[in-house]
Protein backbone atom coordinates (compact mmCIF):
# COMPACT_ATOMS: atom_id res chain seq x y z
CA UNK A 1 0.00 0.00 0.00
CA UNK A 2 1.05 3.58 -0.61
CA UNK A 3 1.79 5.90 2.31
CA UNK A 4 2.71 9.61 2.37
CA UNK A 5 6.41 10.41 2.39
CA UNK A 6 7.22 11.89 5.80
CA UNK A 7 10.45 13.13 7.34
CA UNK A 8 11.19 9.49 8.15
CA UNK A 9 11.25 8.47 4.48
CA UNK A 10 12.86 11.69 3.23
CA UNK A 11 15.96 11.27 5.37
CA UNK A 12 18.39 8.36 5.47
CA UNK A 13 21.76 7.17 6.71
CA UNK A 14 24.71 9.50 6.29
CA UNK A 15 28.20 8.03 6.25
CA UNK A 16 31.10 10.13 7.42
CA UNK A 17 34.27 10.32 5.40
CA UNK A 18 36.09 8.82 8.34
CA UNK A 19 34.28 5.51 7.91
CA UNK A 20 35.58 4.81 4.39
CA UNK A 21 39.23 4.89 3.38
CA UNK A 22 40.94 4.87 -0.02
CA UNK A 23 42.15 1.34 0.67
CA UNK A 24 38.54 0.13 0.80
CA UNK A 25 38.08 0.67 -2.92
CA UNK A 26 41.03 -1.37 -4.13
CA UNK A 27 39.96 -5.02 -3.76
CA UNK A 28 43.29 -6.21 -5.19
CA UNK A 29 45.33 -4.72 -2.40
CA UNK A 30 43.74 -6.03 0.78
CA UNK A 31 45.96 -9.02 1.46
CA UNK A 32 49.62 -9.96 1.48
CA UNK A 33 49.72 -11.07 -2.15
CA UNK A 34 47.94 -10.15 -5.35
CA UNK A 35 44.75 -11.99 -6.29
CA UNK A 36 44.62 -14.23 -9.35
CA UNK A 37 42.61 -13.06 -12.31
CA UNK A 38 42.08 -10.20 -14.70
CA UNK A 39 42.47 -6.86 -12.92
CA UNK A 40 39.81 -4.34 -13.90
CA UNK A 41 38.82 -0.78 -13.04
CA UNK A 42 35.12 -0.13 -12.46
CA UNK A 43 34.24 3.53 -12.49
CA UNK A 44 31.03 5.45 -12.82
CA UNK A 45 28.86 8.33 -11.81
CA UNK A 46 25.89 8.18 -9.48
CA UNK A 47 23.17 10.65 -10.44
CA UNK A 48 19.49 10.93 -9.62
CA UNK A 49 16.73 10.78 -12.19
CA UNK A 50 16.76 14.58 -12.41
CA UNK A 51 20.38 14.44 -13.52
CA UNK A 52 21.85 15.72 -10.26
CA UNK A 53 25.10 14.27 -8.97
CA UNK A 54 24.66 12.13 -5.84
CA UNK A 55 27.66 13.19 -3.77
CA UNK A 56 29.20 11.79 -0.59
CA UNK A 57 27.14 8.65 -0.96
CA UNK A 58 28.17 5.18 0.13
CA UNK A 59 28.74 2.62 -2.63
CA UNK A 60 29.42 -0.95 -1.54
CA UNK A 61 30.15 -3.93 -3.75
CA UNK A 62 30.73 -7.66 -3.39
CA UNK A 63 31.52 -10.40 -5.86
CA UNK A 64 32.95 -13.84 -6.58
CA UNK A 65 36.65 -14.29 -7.29
CA UNK A 66 38.09 -15.01 -10.75
CA UNK A 67 37.21 -18.70 -10.38
CA UNK A 68 33.57 -17.93 -9.63
CA UNK A 69 33.73 -18.61 -5.88
CA UNK A 70 32.48 -16.36 -3.09
CA UNK A 71 34.47 -16.05 0.12
CA UNK A 72 31.33 -17.02 2.04
CA UNK A 73 30.82 -20.12 4.19
CA UNK A 74 27.60 -21.04 2.38
CA UNK A 75 29.23 -21.16 -1.08
CA UNK A 76 30.09 -24.81 -1.82
CA UNK A 77 31.06 -24.35 -5.48
CA UNK A 78 33.99 -26.63 -6.29
CA UNK A 79 36.30 -23.80 -7.32
CA UNK A 80 39.29 -22.50 -5.37
CA UNK A 81 39.12 -19.70 -2.85
CA UNK A 82 41.80 -17.08 -3.39
CA UNK A 83 43.57 -16.25 -0.12
CA UNK A 84 44.34 -12.82 -1.56
CA UNK A 85 40.79 -11.91 -2.48
CA UNK A 86 37.78 -11.31 -0.24
CA UNK A 87 35.65 -9.61 -2.85
CA UNK A 88 34.15 -6.74 -0.83
CA UNK A 89 34.76 -3.02 -1.16
CA UNK A 90 33.27 0.35 -0.33
CA UNK A 91 33.69 3.93 -1.52
CA UNK A 92 32.08 7.34 -1.19
CA UNK A 93 31.10 9.30 -4.28
CA UNK A 94 32.91 12.60 -4.86
CA UNK A 95 31.37 16.02 -5.50
CA UNK A 96 30.46 15.00 -9.07
CA UNK A 97 28.96 11.68 -7.92
CA UNK A 98 31.91 9.64 -9.19
CA UNK A 99 33.19 6.43 -7.65
CA UNK A 100 36.02 4.13 -8.67
CA UNK A 101 37.02 0.58 -7.72
CA UNK A 102 39.93 -1.63 -8.69
CA UNK A 103 39.05 -5.31 -8.58
CA UNK A 104 39.27 -8.67 -10.39
CA UNK A 105 36.84 -9.72 -13.08
CA UNK A 106 34.54 -12.27 -11.41
CA UNK A 107 34.04 -15.71 -12.91
CA UNK A 108 30.71 -17.25 -13.92
CA UNK A 109 29.00 -18.90 -10.98
CA UNK A 110 26.94 -22.14 -10.99
CA UNK A 111 23.72 -22.23 -8.98
CA UNK A 112 21.00 -24.78 -8.54
CA UNK A 113 18.07 -22.77 -9.87
CA UNK A 114 17.62 -25.13 -12.81
CA UNK A 115 19.63 -27.77 -14.64
CA UNK A 116 23.07 -26.51 -15.71
CA UNK A 117 22.32 -23.05 -14.35
CA UNK A 118 25.16 -20.48 -14.43
CA UNK A 119 25.06 -16.88 -13.36
CA UNK A 120 26.78 -14.53 -15.80
CA UNK A 121 29.80 -12.72 -14.35
CA UNK A 122 28.39 -10.00 -12.11
CA UNK A 123 29.23 -7.58 -9.32
CA UNK A 124 26.67 -6.77 -6.60
CA UNK A 125 26.22 -3.08 -5.78
CA UNK A 126 24.56 -1.49 -2.76
CA UNK A 127 23.89 2.26 -2.55
CA UNK A 128 21.98 4.46 -0.12
CA UNK A 129 21.84 7.81 -1.87
CA UNK A 130 20.47 10.82 0.00
CA UNK A 131 17.42 9.27 1.69
CA UNK A 132 15.63 6.09 2.72
CA UNK A 133 13.75 6.25 -0.58
CA UNK A 134 16.80 6.21 -2.79
CA UNK A 135 18.18 2.88 -1.54
CA UNK A 136 19.32 0.66 -4.40
CA UNK A 137 20.73 -2.86 -4.47
CA UNK A 138 21.58 -4.11 -7.92
CA UNK A 139 23.99 -6.17 -10.01
CA UNK A 140 26.41 -5.06 -12.71
CA UNK A 141 27.06 -7.32 -15.69
CA UNK A 142 29.67 -7.40 -18.45
CA UNK A 143 28.84 -6.72 -22.10
CA UNK A 144 28.77 -9.66 -24.49
CA UNK A 145 28.40 -12.34 -21.82
CA UNK A 146 26.65 -15.34 -23.49
CA UNK A 147 25.02 -16.29 -20.16
CA UNK A 148 22.98 -13.09 -19.98
CA UNK A 149 20.25 -14.46 -22.25
CA UNK A 150 19.87 -17.52 -20.00
CA UNK A 151 19.90 -15.81 -16.60
CA UNK A 152 16.54 -15.49 -14.79
CA UNK A 153 17.85 -12.83 -12.43
CA UNK A 154 19.15 -10.52 -15.18
CA UNK A 155 15.93 -11.19 -17.09
CA UNK A 156 13.76 -10.44 -14.05
CA UNK A 157 13.96 -6.85 -15.29
CA UNK A 158 11.13 -6.86 -17.83
CA UNK A 159 12.17 -3.77 -19.79
CA UNK A 160 15.02 -4.42 -22.29
CA UNK A 161 16.32 -0.89 -21.75
CA UNK A 162 16.34 -1.55 -18.00
CA UNK A 163 18.46 -4.66 -18.57
CA UNK A 164 20.82 -2.62 -20.71
CA UNK A 165 21.34 -0.23 -17.80
CA UNK A 166 22.71 -3.16 -15.78
CA UNK A 167 25.52 -3.66 -18.29
CA UNK A 168 28.88 -2.00 -17.75
CA UNK A 169 30.50 -0.54 -20.85
CA UNK A 170 34.08 -1.28 -21.76
CA UNK A 171 35.83 2.09 -21.84
CA UNK A 172 39.26 2.54 -23.38
CA UNK A 173 39.64 5.93 -21.71
CA UNK A 174 39.37 4.26 -18.28
CA UNK A 175 41.71 1.47 -19.32
CA UNK A 176 45.25 1.81 -18.04
CA UNK A 177 48.07 0.65 -20.33
CA UNK A 178 49.87 -2.48 -19.13
CA UNK A 179 47.68 -2.49 -16.03
CA UNK A 180 43.91 -3.02 -16.24
CA UNK A 181 40.86 -2.83 -18.49
CA UNK A 182 38.34 -0.14 -17.59
CA UNK A 183 34.58 -0.54 -17.35
CA UNK A 184 32.08 2.28 -16.88
CA UNK A 185 28.96 1.67 -14.82
CA UNK A 186 26.77 4.73 -14.25
CA UNK A 187 23.94 4.44 -11.74
CA UNK A 188 20.68 6.39 -11.60
CA UNK A 189 18.83 6.70 -8.27
CA UNK A 190 15.38 8.09 -7.58
CA UNK A 191 14.99 11.86 -7.53
CA UNK A 192 13.71 14.13 -4.79
CA UNK A 193 10.21 14.42 -6.24
CA UNK A 194 9.87 10.70 -6.88
CA UNK A 195 6.44 9.16 -6.52
CA UNK A 196 5.97 5.90 -4.62
CA UNK A 197 7.40 2.86 -6.37
CA UNK A 198 5.21 -0.14 -6.94
CA UNK A 199 6.42 -3.09 -4.96
CA UNK A 200 7.23 -6.30 -6.75
CA UNK A 201 7.63 -9.53 -4.87
CA UNK A 202 10.13 -12.12 -6.07
CA UNK B 1 14.85 12.57 -16.90
CA UNK B 2 17.42 9.84 -16.61
CA UNK B 3 15.97 6.36 -16.32
CA UNK B 4 16.44 4.51 -13.04
CA UNK B 5 18.92 1.71 -12.62
CA UNK B 6 16.75 -1.36 -11.89
CA UNK B 7 16.81 -3.15 -8.54
CA UNK B 8 18.24 -6.70 -8.44
CA UNK B 9 18.02 -9.28 -5.68
CA UNK B 10 20.64 -9.08 -2.94
CA UNK B 11 21.40 -12.80 -3.37
CA UNK B 12 22.77 -15.16 -0.70
CA UNK B 13 26.31 -13.80 -0.26
CA UNK B 14 25.86 -10.16 0.80
CA UNK B 15 27.28 -10.92 4.22
CA UNK B 16 30.85 -10.67 2.89
CA UNK B 17 30.13 -6.95 2.45
CA UNK B 18 26.97 -5.72 4.17
CA UNK B 19 27.20 -7.18 7.65
CA UNK B 20 30.36 -6.00 9.29
CA UNK B 21 30.54 -6.55 13.05
CA UNK B 22 28.70 -4.13 15.22
CA UNK B 23 26.17 -2.76 12.76
CA UNK B 24 23.25 -4.45 14.53
CA UNK B 25 24.11 -2.21 17.47
CA UNK B 26 22.76 1.25 16.68
CA UNK B 27 23.24 2.57 20.15
CA UNK B 28 26.62 3.18 21.64
CA UNK B 29 26.46 2.99 25.44
CA UNK B 30 26.59 6.77 25.62
CA UNK B 31 23.54 7.25 23.37
CA UNK B 32 20.80 9.27 25.03
CA UNK B 33 17.45 7.60 25.59
CA UNK B 34 15.88 4.34 26.62
CA UNK B 35 17.99 1.45 25.37
CA UNK B 36 15.89 -1.31 23.86
CA UNK B 37 16.31 -4.39 21.71
CA UNK B 38 14.07 -5.51 18.88
CA UNK B 39 14.12 -9.21 18.15
CA UNK B 40 12.19 -11.25 15.64
CA UNK B 41 12.02 -14.06 13.13
CA UNK B 42 11.58 -13.67 9.38
CA UNK B 43 9.36 -16.25 7.67
CA UNK B 44 8.40 -16.78 4.03
CA UNK B 45 4.98 -17.50 2.56
CA UNK B 46 5.25 -21.22 3.40
CA UNK B 47 6.03 -20.48 7.04
CA UNK B 48 9.68 -21.48 6.68
CA UNK B 49 12.28 -19.30 8.35
CA UNK B 50 14.42 -17.12 6.07
CA UNK B 51 17.99 -17.66 7.22
CA UNK B 52 19.85 -15.24 4.97
CA UNK B 53 17.90 -12.03 4.77
CA UNK B 54 19.16 -8.60 5.76
CA UNK B 55 17.16 -6.34 8.07
CA UNK B 56 17.92 -2.62 7.82
CA UNK B 57 16.77 0.07 10.26
CA UNK B 58 16.45 3.85 10.00
CA UNK B 59 15.13 5.91 12.87
CA UNK B 60 15.21 9.21 14.75
CA UNK B 61 17.12 9.70 17.99
CA UNK B 62 15.47 9.90 21.43
CA UNK B 63 14.60 13.56 20.85
CA UNK B 64 12.82 12.81 17.59
CA UNK B 65 15.56 14.19 15.34
CA UNK B 66 17.11 12.46 12.32
CA UNK B 67 20.87 12.68 11.86
CA UNK B 68 20.40 14.01 8.34
CA UNK B 69 20.89 17.47 6.76
CA UNK B 70 17.25 17.64 5.61
CA UNK B 71 15.92 17.43 9.17
CA UNK B 72 15.63 21.14 10.05
CA UNK B 73 13.92 20.68 13.43
CA UNK B 74 15.51 22.56 16.31
CA UNK B 75 16.02 19.42 18.38
CA UNK B 76 19.37 18.12 19.62
CA UNK B 77 21.45 15.70 17.60
CA UNK B 78 23.05 12.88 19.55
CA UNK B 79 26.71 12.45 18.54
CA UNK B 80 26.51 8.83 19.71
CA UNK B 81 23.56 7.88 17.56
CA UNK B 82 23.39 7.72 13.74
CA UNK B 83 19.98 6.07 13.49
CA UNK B 84 21.11 3.42 11.03
CA UNK B 85 21.75 -0.26 11.58
CA UNK B 86 21.54 -3.56 9.81
CA UNK B 87 21.52 -7.19 10.84
CA UNK B 88 21.49 -10.43 8.84
CA UNK B 89 19.12 -13.14 10.03
CA UNK B 90 20.78 -16.24 11.49
CA UNK B 91 20.24 -19.91 10.62
CA UNK B 92 16.85 -19.84 12.36
CA UNK B 93 15.71 -16.66 10.61
CA UNK B 94 16.25 -14.57 13.74
CA UNK B 95 17.57 -11.04 14.00
CA UNK B 96 18.27 -8.79 16.95
CA UNK B 97 18.82 -5.05 16.90
CA UNK B 98 20.03 -3.01 19.86
CA UNK B 99 18.89 0.58 19.69
CA UNK B 100 17.10 3.33 21.60
CA UNK B 101 13.40 4.19 21.68
CA UNK B 102 12.95 6.85 18.97
CA UNK B 103 11.27 10.16 19.76
CA UNK B 104 8.28 11.49 17.86
CA UNK B 105 8.80 13.19 14.50
CA UNK B 106 6.40 15.29 12.42
CA UNK B 107 4.11 13.59 9.94
CA UNK B 108 1.52 14.81 7.45
CA UNK B 109 0.06 18.24 8.32
CA UNK B 110 2.66 18.58 11.10
CA UNK B 111 0.76 16.06 13.20
CA UNK B 112 3.27 14.16 15.31
CA UNK B 113 3.90 10.54 14.43
CA UNK B 114 4.13 7.87 17.11
CA UNK B 115 7.63 6.54 17.83
CA UNK B 116 8.57 4.25 14.96
CA UNK B 117 11.43 2.74 13.02
CA UNK B 118 11.60 2.23 9.29
CA UNK B 119 12.59 -1.34 8.57
CA UNK B 120 13.45 -2.89 5.24
CA UNK B 121 14.23 -6.46 4.30
CA UNK B 122 16.49 -7.68 1.53
CA UNK B 123 16.53 -11.38 0.74
CA UNK B 124 17.44 -13.78 -2.01
CA UNK B 125 14.46 -14.46 -4.21
CA UNK B 126 13.01 -11.06 -3.40
CA UNK B 127 13.49 -8.86 -6.45
CA UNK B 128 13.58 -5.58 -4.60
CA UNK B 129 13.38 -4.67 -0.92
CA UNK B 130 10.35 -4.83 1.33
CA UNK B 131 9.68 -1.73 3.43
CA UNK B 132 7.67 -1.58 6.62
CA UNK B 133 7.45 0.27 9.94
CA UNK B 134 7.87 -0.87 13.52
CA UNK B 135 5.61 0.71 16.15
CA UNK B 136 5.47 -0.09 19.86
CA UNK B 137 2.47 -1.67 21.60
CA UNK B 138 3.09 0.11 24.91
CA UNK B 139 3.43 3.61 23.43
CA UNK B 140 0.08 5.39 23.93
CA UNK B 141 0.50 7.51 20.78
CA UNK B 142 0.65 4.40 18.57
CA UNK B 143 -3.17 4.27 18.54
CA UNK B 144 -3.37 7.73 16.89
CA UNK B 145 -0.47 7.52 14.47
CA UNK B 146 -1.40 9.17 11.16
CA UNK B 147 0.40 6.59 9.02
CA UNK B 148 -0.59 3.49 10.98
CA UNK B 149 -4.22 4.68 10.78
CA UNK B 150 -4.03 4.26 6.99
CA UNK B 151 -3.45 0.51 7.42
CA UNK B 152 -6.58 -1.68 7.57
CA UNK B 153 -7.37 -2.19 11.25
CA UNK B 154 -7.19 -5.98 11.06
CA UNK B 155 -3.58 -5.83 9.79
CA UNK B 156 -2.12 -3.10 12.03
CA UNK B 157 -0.88 -5.72 14.44
CA UNK B 158 1.76 -6.80 11.94
CA UNK B 159 3.46 -3.41 12.44
CA UNK B 160 3.42 -3.32 16.23
CA UNK B 161 6.28 -4.67 18.32
CA UNK B 162 5.18 -6.32 21.57
CA UNK B 163 7.05 -5.76 24.78
CA UNK B 164 8.45 -8.99 26.14
CA UNK B 165 9.53 -7.81 29.53
CA UNK B 166 12.33 -5.42 30.36
CA UNK B 167 13.45 -3.50 27.33
CA UNK B 168 12.98 -6.33 24.84
CA UNK B 169 10.46 -6.07 22.05
CA UNK B 170 9.39 -8.77 19.60
CA UNK B 171 8.71 -7.99 15.95
CA UNK B 172 8.23 -11.01 13.65
CA UNK B 173 7.89 -10.68 9.91
CA UNK B 174 6.02 -12.75 7.33
CA UNK B 175 7.08 -11.96 3.76
CA UNK B 176 4.03 -13.41 2.00
CA UNK B 177 0.72 -15.17 2.45
CA UNK B 178 -1.24 -15.68 5.69
CA UNK B 179 -0.44 -13.02 8.24
CA UNK B 180 1.75 -11.16 5.76
CA UNK B 181 3.41 -8.11 7.28
CA UNK B 182 2.07 -4.91 5.75
CA UNK B 183 4.72 -3.61 3.35
CA UNK B 184 4.63 -0.09 1.98
CA UNK B 185 5.22 1.44 -1.42
CA UNK B 186 7.30 4.46 -0.55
Amino acid sequence: MIIPQTLSELTGPVYGHGSVTDADRDLTNRHRGKPIGERIIVEGRVIDEDGRAVRDSLVELWQANAAGRYAHRVDRHDAPLDPNFTGAGRALTDAEGRYRFVTIKPGAYPWLNHSNAWRPAHIHFSLWGPSFLTRLVTQMYFPGDPLLALDPIYNSVPDPRGRERLLANFDLSLTQPEHALGYRFDIVLRGRQATPMEKSHG
Amino acid sequence: MAELTPFQTVGPFFAICLSEDGCAQLSAEEAVGRHISIEGTVRDGAGAVVPDSLVEIWQANAAGKYAHPDDHQTKPLDPHFTGYGRAPTDGEGRFSIATIMPGRVPGPDEQLQAPHLLLSILARGVLTRLVTRVYFADEPSTADDPILSLVPANRRDTLIAKREGGDRYRFDLVLQGDGETVFFDV
